[in-house]
C-alpha cells in the first residue's frame, strides 16, 4: 500500500477528523457532516469501492445514480461531478480525483445477481448488496433502501452501441478520492469481495476512508 | 494494515472464468436477437384483451400485471416516452432493477429478445416484440426543476411526481421508487461518456410488448424525456393493452436467447415451483 498523498495544506494525516481502514470485502458506514471532506482511498490499486449515501436526517432522500448522470449528462464520476439525491439536491460535490475512472451505472454484486452472471455455484459468495444489507440495517433500514451506487474506481465502459463491461480498473495503489459534503450525509460502503470479474484484478483488498473538518 | 493477497494461480483461474463467460455474453447474444419487430404493429385478438388503458400526455397509470400475461406500450401517434417502473406483487421489496439488467446482459441496449431482471436475480418482463429498439435505462425521467428550467414558465406534469403518485397509490412510498427504464427514447453515449439523443423519431406507432414472468404491481409515467429535443412540452397518449399471453414454447426467444437469461428462469423456476 502506498504513503499519504496530501491534496491540501490543510488537510495532513495528523489533521484528520476521521481515519478508517476498512479490510478486504468488509462494509463500512459513517457520518459526514456538510463542508467536511471525505476521502475514499484505493490503498493498493484496482479495488472497487461500491458507495452510497443518505440525507442524514431523512434516510428516504438518498443517492441517485440515474439523476446524477442526467444532471451531468454522463455516465461516468470525476472531477466536479454533482452527487444528486432522488430529491434532486446535491448531496456531495467531487473535488480530487486522482484515478479519472467511476461507474455508476453497474451496480453493486449481490448473491442473486451473481447466480445469473457466473452460474448458480457462485451463489454462497460473499456480495456488496449483503455487505450494505447489513450495514444500512444498523439504520433501520432494509433491502428496499438499497439503491444503485456509484462504484468508485471501478472501470465499466460503455461503447456506443450500449455494449457494456466490467474490465481491469486502472487505479493504482494509493488513488483517492474527495468529495465535500453538501448536506450532512451518511456514507455507506463496500469494499467489494466480488472474485469473479475484474472489478478489482479478482484481488480484493484494504480500502481508507479519511474526513477532514472544513476549512473556513 | 496487513491483508494477505490470492495467489496469482487463484486470479488466474478466476480471470479464465470471467473471460469465457464475457466472451459469450458479448458475442453469442447480439447474433441470437432477431432485430426490431415490423411495423405495424399486429391486431390483439379482442378475446385476449384485458384491459385497454389511454394514457393521456404527462400522466401516469399503474396495474396489476400476473405471470404469463403481457402489456403492450403503443405510443400511437409518436414522440412520446413512458417510464416504466415494477414490483413483484407478493414482496415489493422485490422490483426492477436495470443496473443489473444491463450489466448481466452485457448491455445497455434492450431490445427484442432481452428480458428485464429483478434485484433478485429473477426475470420479471421478457421484451418479447420491440419496433424501437431505442431504449434509455441510465439516465433516469424528468423532474418537477428539469421540467422547470427546460419548458419555463408552463405548468407541466413530471415523471418523479407521476411516479410517486402511483407508488403511493399502491400502498408504496418514494422509497419504494427504483430506477426507470425509458421506453422509447434514443439514447446513446459517446465514447467519453456523455449523453445524446439520437435525432427525431420518425416511427410513429412504435410498440414495445412485454411479458410478465411473474406477479407484477407496474407503473407507467408518460412524460417527455429530459433529452427529448421537442423544446415545447407536448407529450402525447399512449395506449397500453394488458391482455393474455401465449404460452411460451421450449425454444421461447426470451428464454433461451443468452445463458444469462437461461440462469435468471431457473431462479424464476425455484419461486413458482
Amino acid at each position: 500500500m502506498s504513503d499519504f498523498i496530501q491534496t491540501s495544506p490543510a488537510r495532513s494525516l495528523q489533521n484528520a477528523a476521521q481515519d478508517h481502514f476498512i479490510a478486504a470485502e468488509a462494509p463500512w458506514s459513517g457520518l459526514v457532516r456538510k463542508g467536511q471532506t471525505i476521502r475514499i482511498e484505493d490503498s493498493y490499486g484496482q479495488q472497487a469501492i461500491d458507495t452510497l449515501f443518505y440525507r442524514a436526517d431523512d434516510f428516504s432522500e438518498r443517492y441517485s445514480n440515474q439523476d446524477t448522470m442526467r444532471m451531468q449528462g454522463a455516465a461516468y464520476i470525476g472531477i466536479g461531478t454533482k452527487i444528486m439525491s432522488n430529491e434532486g439536491n446535491v448531496m456531495l460535490t467531487m473535488t480530487a480525483d486522482s484515478c479519472g475512472r467511476h461507474d455508476t451505472s453497474a451496480g453493486a454484486c449481490s448473491c442473486e445477481s451473481n447466480t445469473v452472471r457466473f452460474g448458480h455455484g457462485t451463489k454462497y459468495l460473499h456480495a456488496c448488496r449483503d455487505n450494505f444489507v447489513l450495514e444500512v440495517s444498523k439504520h433501520g433500514m432494509g433491502k428496499r433502501d438499497i439503491v444503485p451506487n456509484i462504484n468508485f474506481f471501478m472501470n465499466v465502459p460503455i461503447k456506443p452501441n450500449g455494449e457494456m463491461t466490467i474490465v481491469d480498473g486502472i487505479s493504482a495503489p494509493g488513488d483517492y478520492v474527495e468529495l465535500i459534503a453538501e448536506m450532512d450525509v451518511l456514507c455507506v460502503i463496500s469494499n467489494c469481495p466480488q472474485i469473479n470479474n475484474p472489478c478489482n484484478g479478482f484481488d480484493p483488498t484494504p480500502i481508507r476512508v479519511l474526513i477532514w473538518d472544513g476549512e473556513d | 494494515m496487513m491483508h494477505v493477497r490470492r495467489s496469482p494461480e487463484e486470479i488466474a483461474a478466476n480471470r479464465a472464468r470471467y473471460e469465457e463467460h464475457q466472451k459469450k455474453g458479448l458475442e453469442f447474444a447480439p447474433k441470437a436477437l432477431p432485430g426490431p419487430s415490423p411495423l405495424p404493429a399486429p391486431v390483439i385478438e379482442a378475446a385476449a384483451i384485458i384491459h385497454q388503458e389511454i394514457v393521456p400526455g404527462g400522466w401516469y397509470w399503474s396495474s396489476k400485471l400476473l405471470r404469463g400475461e403481457a402489456i403492450r406500450i403503443d405510443q400511437g401517434e409518436g414522440n412520446s416516452t413512458v417510464a416504466l417502473v415494477a414490483w413483484n406483487a407478493e414482496d415489493t421489496s422485490e422490483r426492477i432493477n436495470l443496473v443489473d439488467t444491463a450489466k448481466v446482459q452485457w448491455t445497455t441496449a434492450l431490445g427484442k429478445g432481452r428480458v428485464i431482471f429483478s434485484d433478485m436475480g429473477r426475470v420479471m418482463f421478457s421484451m418479447i416484440e420491440d419496433s424501437s429498439g431505442a431504449h434509455d435505462c441510465l439516465m433516469g425521467g424528468s423532474t418537477a426543476a428539469s421540467n422547470a428550467a427546460k419548458y419555463p414558465g408552463e405548468k407541466t406534469r413530471n415523471t418523479r411526481d407521476n411516479l410517486i403518485l402511483a407508488a403511493v397509490k399502491l400502498g408504496l412510498d418514494k422509497r419504494d421508487i427504483p430506477g426507470i427504464l425509458n421506453l422509447f427514447a434514443p439514447v446513446r453515449l459517446a465514447e467519453a461518456g456523455g449523453f445524446a439523443w439520437q435525432g427525431k423519431r420518425t416511427n410513429s406507432g412504435d410498440y414495445v410488448e412485454l411479458r410478465a414472468e411473474m406477479d407484477m404491481l407496474v407503473a407507467f409515467s408518460n412524460c417527455p424525456h429530459p433529452l427529448d429535443p421537442d423544446p415545447t412540452y407536448q407529450p402525447k397518449r399512449v395506449v397500453i393493452t394488458r391482455y393474455k399471453a401465449a404460452i411460451p414454447a421450449a425454444d421461447d426467444l426470451c428464454r433461451t436467447a443468452t445463458a444469462e437469461a437461461v440462469r435468471g428462469f431457473e431462479n424464476n423456476a425455484l419461486m413458482q415451483a
